[in-house]
Order: C-alpha cells, then structure tokens, then sequence
C-alpha cells in the first residue's frame, strides 16, 4: 500500500463519525429540533460499544450496543424536550455534559484495556486492486454504512412522502399540526435516529478508528458534526463533502507536523467551525435559499393545542 | 337561493368546549344544508375558531354530538375530516413556505398519490375554477392572495362536501373577494356546502343564505343575513354596546405640516424585498391621514423608517419641519412624535414583562420621575399604568399583569394609551385594530379621531379599508413601495382604493401635502 493510499485511507476513517454523526443530526434538525447534545450521544454509544464489545468479546454485538446508547440517550432528549417542552438548547448542553460524565463512570474499568477492532472488508481480488482496491473494496464496514446513510437519508428527505412531511415539520409545526400530522411523533423518531447515528459515531471510533476506551475520547468531534450541518446548509451531499473536508484538515494536520511544516494546531482545530462561520455568512446573503434549506422551527418548542 | 341536492348536511348538536371554567362554546345547535352558503358570525373571542377547529378534528368537543348527513360521527383528527368530506382554509395559512405548491397539497392528500399526479391535478382544478397555480412555485414567492388559492385549490381538490373559510378576505382587495365570492358561489351551485366565518358585515350580506351568530361562545342568533341591516348584525355580534364614531368636519385645510415626507427612498427590511420609492407627503395638524394598502407593499418600511426604528437621511423626514430622518426613536418621542406599532405583542410590548415595567421601555426619557440615575422608580411606572389603564378603559385581570395576557383589544388600548397620554403632537399608527374586538376597535378609533380634534396630526396605516374610510380625512395607498397621492375620503370610495391596492395608479411626483 502507497503513501498516497495510506493518507486517503485515513481521511476517510477520520471522516466517517463526522459523517455519521452529521447526517443523524441533519434529520433532527430537519424536523426542527436542535439536539446540541451530539458529543454526548457519541461517548455513551463509544463506551458502550467498547465496553460491550470487551465483555462479548464480538466487535459487531459493540456496534450494537453502541446504537442503542445513542438512542437510549436521545429519549432523554426527546422526552424533556418534545414531551415536556423543555428549552432544547440548554437541555442538549446538558446532554453532553451527562454523557461525558456517565461514559467516564462506566468507562472507568476499561481504560487501557485493548478493545476488540471491527475488521476491515477484504474480498479476494478486488481488495488487491492498486488505489482504488483498498478504498473501495478494503475499509471497515461501517465506512460503508456511512456512506449508504448519506444517499439513504438524501431519498428519504427529498424523494419519499414521509420524507417531506418531516421537512414540512421543521418548515412550520403549526401548520403540519393543522392539517393532522402528528408532530411530536416524527420528532420523537426524528431524534431518535439522531441518536443512533451518534451512537453508532461513537462506536466507530471506540471499534474502529483506535480500538480502545478513553475518557472523552470523542474530543469535539460531536460539535464538529453539528456546525458541519450548518455548513452544509442541511443538505446531506454538502455534509458528505464537509465531513471529508474537515477530516482532510485533521489528517493533514497530522502529516504536516511529521513533515515539519510549522501550522498551529489550535488553527486547525479551530478551522471546521471558521469554515462554519464563513458559510453562515455566505448563506445568509442568498435569503430565499436560506428559506428553502434552513428548518425554520429549529430549536422551538411545540406544544400542541388540545 | 339555491340548495340543491338538498338535505342536512352537518348539524351540531349541543356542542360545548371547555378550557377550565371557560366555557369556549356553550351549547351550540345548528345546521347546514347540502349547497348552502352559511355564515358563522361573531367577534374575536366568540368562539368561531374553537367550534370549527372541531369540525375539522383539531379540537375534541366536551359535549354533545356532531350529525353528518344525519349520522353522529367522530371526528378525531383533521385526516378523518377530511375523510368525510370537510375542507378547512385556514385565516392564518396552513402553508410551508419553504414547500412547492405541490407538495404544500400532497401533504393533506391521501398518502398513496403521487406528487405528479397531484402537480397535474392541481394545475387543471385551478384553471377550471379561475384560480390560476403552478405546481412548482414555492409559497414564499406567492402573494398573500395566491396563497389562499394554494388553500382553496388544496380544498378542493379533495372534492369536499362541506368547505369552511375562516375569515377568508381579511387578507384580499376587495376585487380579489370578490373572485373568491365567485368561486363560493360556484361550488354552492355544484352543490358544495361552505361554512363562511367573517366579522365583515357587508359581504355576509352579499354571499350567504343563512347566517348563525355566536357571542361569548353561544349561538344568540339566526337568521337571513339579507333581510337584515348592518347594524342589526353587528347589535346582534356585539350585544348591545356599539359604538359609532361621531363625525366630525375637517378644518385641517392651511393647517400647520407637522410630519412631512420628501422623496423618501429606502430598501426593504431584509435587503431584498419592497422598498421604498420617492414617497412624498405631509401630514397637518388636527388631521387623520390614512394609508392603506395590503400587507408587504412597504408599510412596515415605511414605519420603520418614520419611527426611527431605521434611520434615513436627514432630510427625508421633518417633524415640525426639523429634519429627523438621522434621529434614534427616543430623541423623535422627544419632539414630540409617537409611534404604535403593528405587532402588539413582541414589537410594542414585551409579552412577559408586566404593564408598569412597558410603560418604562418607551416612556424612559420622556417622564422625569421615571429614573434616579440608572435605577427605575417603579412607583412612577406603576402611576402611570394606573393612569393609562383608567383613561382609556383598559379592563384587566389583576393590578399589574403582564401584557400577554390582556386580550388584544385592551392591550392595545393600553399600548396606545402609553403613547399618546401625554400630549402627542404626532401619532403613527400602524394597523391599530389588527384583531382587536369590535367595542374596542371602535373605542380605540375614536380615541384617534380625539386626538385628532385635541390638535395631534394622526398617520394611520391600516389594512382595513372600513376603518380608513371611517376615521380618515385624507387617504393614499401603497403599492409595491409606492405611495399615491392623498386624497380626500369623501372624494373616493372602496372600489377606487382597492384597484389602487393592486398597483393600478401612476405614482406620485413632488409633494402632495
């Protein structure tokens, strides 16, 4: 395998939970819920996956664990905030800082342990094709599962019924109210399935990208995937092309200090959310595609009338 | 009249909705027949929205029965409505903005059609019935009358029995109701039941068979609404306290210009829409100029840039003939000038602080005791408060309560009340009964034309074209940001001001004060 394999190789395991976590979090907001408790989701599906996965001792049986923590931890969300009409920016906040709390606790036993790594795909032939062998044919499965999410979640938004009443929701809950949608349902799902790609995010990185438990070991990438949703304008092509951008940035990183090229880290690190600066700029000068794109319900609270 | 095919459609039987001790509807009994145009009459707060709210599933009744074509029915939820055969047009559209007009109606149509085909029937119900739509239009860029033809088309498409319009024109040209009658009309021959909710006397009068009148959540009336008089319908809506408006003669003529306008040029509020293009007028002392228009041709621009709440060049604008277009809000108040704007709640009051604690957020500055240094004097405010709420009738449930619970009509007695007690020399207003109850409406245009008398120059700025003609002595319109000359009330009439609200009038050049 070549240097030039080996750097796209990385890019795209460092990309994958952004990616993942992103497009989960991109249908949430979609239906126009704000879950700022991303990085939350993603430690709790990390611990569990890891921690499932040590103690049976099958990568795959962590996976789902992992899923399940994550959604496990959304309904807390969902609850406070759907059922109890809490404010949702200050209960996601909350959320992050339970989940980095009670993923350290469970976690407590398991640091330093080594984990059991999901293996990469490998098909005879294929895999051994130069360049594009390895990349097509030679990750890790969920890299393949991410990528089948974005042109999954892309049909289901813009092309299926179910879709659009989803988008209609997050356009204006009154009015989906008035015309009987139930509402509070398709958020609840909504929120859900936020939470199980956070969670299986999370699990990547604890299974996959390096196979062990540390404490706060998803270290922001759950922030980064919520601005990469503004970057993206909720669009979930843009998020695929974000999620690779940003993980290029913090790949490159890596490879420019072992070249010696003096970049502070501190910018990089502070590059994705710049990024989603300078594009929140660029899209509040287009009013009507600002319209069309951004859930205009986004993080308010809907009571229906009874 | 017309009813064929006959027979009753939907009775309501004992219908009553309770919120707490609140008794929203309270027994309600009527009928409608197949093709019958009917109206449901009342003021806001009567509890017409409640009661078809449960004609379409949103709202459970508490009691009693609902008899479709003679068979007690459950309506659940809006699906199930819809179902049976009722269409609802909502007052406050039920569209997404951000949707196609297509997928605005497949989102209320069974889920197994596809938006194709819906795209094609769409476009060929709308053109049958004059009310021309395209498919892939998204609503943001639809006028406000092309959104009710979205609603209306989505209605019918679902070929309904029963179609109900919940203030169907408080948002049309009087032109644009009268193609919307058209329609109604039509449906009513083809034997379509339409349930017409309005507090607009005259074109109750003008479309419906029947007319059922509820006050305080109680039918208190039926009857032909032809054979009545526009004031035995409103003495039946309001009870007994209706209050018509003293006329008054104009002596205003050769009066000193207190506002006055000059070529007054700015973008629209968001930098992309209406803005606003050379107006030119003035405004004299001890008169009410009306300006009307339908909402977004630049109203709440020109406000805006009239407040201060955005500035212009200087020049622009005179109070008194100093130039104020630079001026912040305060320093405009100091001189004088007053501003009510058009959202009562979130614009001129803040919903959860408490009456005393608004009159300090446009008072401060103008009242000396107001303040000790930075610190409030909450005694002050609470005096006035006491003062506004006893000067102009504001009837509220406790001593200080918070704006957002005072009903609209008396917040906005007490919203304009904060502005105008201490001697307004100038008064804008824009729309000063937006949703107000008639008493108050009437209370509160009275308590303008006052002013007007006491010596104030009064701008009001009003979608309601009954109101201008009452109250105004001159009148111009605004269309896509462009004002027409001002012209006596009594020299025009509704028709002549609503092609004007379509944009049919060469704008005005120079000064027309």
């Amino acid at each position: 395998m070549g240097m030039t394999e080996a750097i796209l190789l990385t890019i795209a395991t460092a990309a994958t939970p952004l990616l993942i976590a992103a497009i989960g979090e991109l249908v949430v907001e979609r239906s126009g819920v704000l879950n700022l408790g991303v990085e939350g989701m993603m430690v709790m599906g990390a611990v569990g996956g890891f921690v499932i996965a040590s103690l049976t001792g099958n990568p795959w049986i962590g996976v789902l664990a992992a899923i399940a923590l994550g959604v496990i931890t959304s309904l807390l969300f969902a609850f406070l905030t759907l059922s109890l009409a809490a404010n949702q920016v200050a209960t996601g906040l909350s959320l992050t800082i339970l989940g980095l709390g009670v993923s350290s606790l469970m976690g407590e036993q398991f640091v330093g342990q080594a984990g059991k790594k999901l293996g990469n795909l490998d098909f005879p032939f294929l895999t051994d094709l130069p360049l594009v062998g390895p990349l097509l044919f030679g990750q890790d499965p969920i890299f393949y599962i991410s990528i089948a999410l974005v042109f999954g979640v892309s049909w289901f938004l813009f092309r299926t019924r179910v879709g659009l009443t989803l988008r209609s929701i997050g356009n204006n809950h009154h009015s989906a109210h008035a015309l009987g949608i139930p509402v509070l349902r398709y958020r609840y799902l909504a929120v859900m399935f936020g939470g199980a790609c956070a969670g299986l995010a999370g699990g990547h990185l604890s299974l996959v990208y390096t196979p062990q438990w540390v404490e706060n070991m998803t270290a922001g990438r759950g922030w980064i995937a919520l601005a990469l949703v503004v970057f993206a304008s909720w669009r979930p092509a843009r998020v695929l092309a974000g999620a690779y951008l940003f993980g290029a940035v913090s790949i490159g990183q890596l490879h420019a200090q072992a070249l010696g090229i003096a970049v502070p880290s501190q910018l990089l690190t502070a590059l994705p959310f710049l990024a989603t600066i300078v594009v929140l700029v660029l899209i509040s000068q287009n009013v009507r595609a600002t319209l069309i794109n951004t859930p205009a319900m986004l993080g308010r609270p809907f009571v229906p009338d009874r | 009249m017309t009813t064929n095919g006959g027979g009753t459609l939907l009775a309501l039987d004992g219908i009553s909705k309770y919120y707490g001790s609140f008794k929203a509807n309270d027994q309600i009994n009527f009928a409608i027949q197949a093709g019958e145009i009917h109206a449901l009459l009342g003021e806001n707060g009567a509890g017409k929205s409640t009661l078809v709210k449960m004609l379409y599933g949103s709202l459970q009744p508490d009691e009693g029965r609902i008899l479709w074509q003679g068979k007690p029915v459950h309506i659940s939820n809006p699906a199930e409505a819809r179902a049976l055969g009722v269409g609802m047009v909502f007052q406050h559209f039920s569209l997404f903005d951000a949707l196609t007009v297509a997928e605005n109606i497949a989102l209320a149509m069974p889920k197994d059609q596809k938006l194709s085909d819906i795209a094609k029937r769409l476009e060929a119900v709308s053109k049958e019935y004059g009310l021309p739509l395209k498919a892939d239009a998204r609503i943001h860029d639809l006028s406000v009358g092309e959104r009710q033809r979205v609603e209306i088309v989505r209605c019918l498409l679902q070929e309904p029995k029963l179609l109900i319009l919940d203030e169907p024109t408080s948002v049309l040209t009087p032109q644009e109701s009268e193609d919307l009658f058209k329609v109604l009309r039509r449906l009513s021959s083809e034997g379509t039941a339409i349930l017409y909710i309005s507090h607009k006397l005259a074109e109750v009068q003008a479309l419906c068979q029947n007319a059922t009148i509820l006050r305080h959540g109680k039918v208190v009336g039926e009857c032909v609404p032809a054979e009545e008089t526009p004031l035995s319908l409103a003495k039946m809506m309001v009870g007994d306290d209706i209050h018509e408006i003293a006329p008054r003669a104009t002596t205003s003529d050769g009066a000193e210009v207190i506002l006055q306008v000059s070529d007054l040029t700015a973008d629209g509020l968001t930098g992309f829409e209406t803005s606003l293009k050379h107006i030119n007028f003035g405004v004299r002392m001890g008169e009410v100029a009306g300006i009307a228009g339908i909402a977004g041709n630049g109203q709440s621009e020109l406000f805006a840039v009239l407040s201060g709440e955005r500035t212009s060049a200087p020049d622009m604008v005179k109070i008194n003939g100093e130039p104020v277009g630079h001026l912040s809000i305060l320093q405009r108040r100091k001189k004088g000038a007053m501003f009510v704007s058009e959202e009562r709640l979130g614009h001129a009051a803040v919903p959860e602080m408490s009456l005393s604690d608004n009159v300090v957020l446009t008072r401060h500055g103008l009242e000396k005791d107001l303040q000790t240094g930075p610190f409030i004097r909450h005694g002050t405010a609470k005096r006035l408060k006491d003062k506004i709420a006893q000067m102009f009738d504001v009837r509220k449930g406790n001593d200080d309560p918070t704006a957002m619970s005072l009903s609209g009509g008396n917040l906005q007695k007490f919203v304009l009340g904060r502005e105008v007690m201490a001697g307004a020399k100038l008064v804008i207003v824009n729309q000063p009964t937006w949703g107000v109850d008639a008493g108050s409406a009437a209370q509160l245009r009275q308590n303008l034309i006052d002013l007007a008398a006491a010596g104030a120059a009064i701008l009001v700025i009003s979608q309601d074209l009954d109101e201008l003609f009452e109250i105004s002595d001159r009148l111009a319109t605004m269309a896509e940001g462009e004002l027409s000359d001002f012209v006596p009330t009594s020299q025009t009439n509704r028709n002549e001001v609503g092609l004007k609200m379509t944009g049919a009038f060469v704008p005005a050049e120079g000064a027309s004060a």
